[in-house]
């Protein structure tokens, strides 16, 4: 329990996938300009990633690790994870159309997030069992969660600050998410646990 | 041998893949409307985000279900407005056409304060002691709203000040965000008639920093049959829905700041008319006057 615990908090915080690993980025600048669609994206990013745990975790240990594929791990994960989101969305469309109306254009979007494809093979590197990966996966995605509300309510003031004509736009905002980062590096040398 | 080990387990494991998928598209099969496809096709399909929807398919759901009017897509403009009008069996709302107007006519008649040798910007003109206009609100005519202008349809007159050439403006409004005195508005293409000043001095520090400034006088308003303009915070405005392009308000203006300006033979006739008239109407009611004094006599 310890464990887990323990996960969770580094996914979360110390090890924060978007400020800590620069995993994820391209939806985390992409789709950070309202708060609304910031939470869609975060929901979204959590659900998929700890499916993708799950299901990526089983595959490599009873199919790949047993037929001496390990190497190919990054393939493997991309076409399970592709696969994984076009079949939820399908699912979600016929069995829970208000899910799938909230995700909208998120879920599909998700199946190239490069945290999605991290975290499966974080999970190899980190020798995780099946239920810590999937809490892995988890707080991972609500670590991207956290980072990409915090961001959002930043750039939505942000909207009405006066930058040097060349910063405006993306500019300034990747300096808001470096400094960020930066905010962030405050927990790297968190350990609860001694 | 790995290697085509390697290759054979995944492309099994890819068409298992496809097999659950393509059986879950079957299974998972939800019914859409059969227009939200030709919906979809009648939009230009670049994602833009224009109408303000997340991408085409978005925009073309809230068509369908009609909480968007079948010209929500600003790109395609009229022609997807007409062929998803067709499809949703509806008639396309021929909203009229807008085009910007800039709202100054000033340019040489505006007084300067300094020569200006900077950067040919109107913004950085702007920077440099609040621009080299003794007028704070006229056009600077270094033609930002030029250079943002994509469709060619914005100049510089003769007269220094920039004009928008309604036939090739698109409405896009690149140049009222590039003006750095906001003096571009978008205006119906059919009305004919417009204040072109939004100098908000009173009316002697108006008249003293440019010879085409609107002094809010309100000879205009008082003119104006259908109540179409209006002086408010020292400059006239007109209501758009209300003109009807009569032009008796640019007869009348002292200053020749309501486009198009009168000429003065058409100024002269007008004059000649309203004092042929009040004439008449002083008449008649001299006439009035008369018979009241002559009517109660009798009676005395």
């Amino acid at each position: 329990m310890k464990e887990i615990f323990s996960i969770a908090l580094g996914a979360i915080l110390v090890n924060n996938f978007i400020f800590a690993q620069f995993l994820g980025i391209c939806p985390f600048m992409g789709v950070s300009k309202k708060i609304d669609t910031a939470i869609g994206m975060g929901v979204a990013v959590t659900f998929v990633m700890g499916l993708a745990s799950a299901f990526t975790w089983l595959a490599n240990e009873y199919l790949l690790v047993p037929l001496n594929l390990a190497y190919m791990q990054t393939v493997a994960f991309i076409l399970i994870i592709a696969a994984l989101v076009q079949f939820v969305e399908m699912f979600l469309q016929k069995s829970l159309p208000a899910l799938y109306t909230a995700l909208g254009i998120y879920l599909p979007l998700i199946t190239t997030n490069c945290a999605v494809l991290g975290v499966a093979l974080l999970n190899v590197q980190n020798g995780y069992n099946f239920i810590e990966s999937v809490v892995y996966g988890i707080t991972g995605g609500l670590g991207f969660l956290l980072a990409i509300v915090l961001f959002a309510s930043i750039r939505e003031r942000l909207v009405f600050a006066d930058p040097p004509k060349a910063f405006e736009g993306f500019p300034i905002a990747l300096v808001t998410a470096g400094l960020m980062a930066l905010a962030f590096m405050g927990f790297s040398g968190a350990n609860v646990f001694g | 041998m790995n290697i085509v080990f390697a290759i054979l387990v995944l492309s099994i494991l890819g068409a298992i893949f496809a097999v659950i998928l393509a059986v879950a598209s079957i299974v998972f099969a939800v019914k859409t409307d059969p227009r939200l496809p030709e919906i979809v096709d009648a939009l230009p399909g670049a994602n833009c985000g224009g109408c303000g929807y997340a991408g085409c398919s978005d925009c073309a759901g809230h068509i369908l279900d009609g909480s968007a009017p079948v010209n929500a897509c600003p790109v395609g403009g009229a022609a997807s407005a007409e062929k998803i009008a067709a499809i949703m069996g509806v008639e396309a709302s021929s909203a009229e056409k807008e085009v910007a107007f800039v709202r100054c006519n000033g340019g040489t008649a505006a007084k300067k304060r300094f020569e200006y040798r900077g950067v040919l910007d109107c913004v950085s003109a702007t920077k440099v002691a609040a621009g080299p206009l003794e007028c704070g609100f006229g056009c600077l005519g270094f033609g930002s709203c030029v250079t943002a202008c994509q469709f060619d349809a914005m100049h510089i007159a003769a007269n220094g000040c920039a004009v928008v050439d309604p036939v090739k403006c698109t409405d896009c409004m690149a140049c009222a965000t590039a003006c750095p005195r906001k003096l571009i508005i978008s205006v119906p293409v059919s009305k004919k008639v417009h204040v072109a000043c939004i100098n908000q001095d009173k009316g002697k520090v108006a008249m003293s920093v440019c010879a085409n400034s609107c002094i809010g006088c309100g000879l205009c308003e008082k003119e104006c049959k259908k109540d179409a303009i209006h002086v408010t915070n020292n400059v006239a405005a007109i209501d758009y829905a209300k003109c009807i392009n009569c032009k008796m308000c640019t007869k009348v203006c002292p200053r020749d700041c309501i486009l198009p300006i009168a000429t003065p033979e058409e100024k002269e006739k007008y004059k000649a008319v309203k004092k042929a008239q009040a004439d008449k109407a002083k008449a008649a009611a001299e006439a009035a006057a008369a018979a009241q004094t002559a009517a109660p006599a009798p009676n005395a």
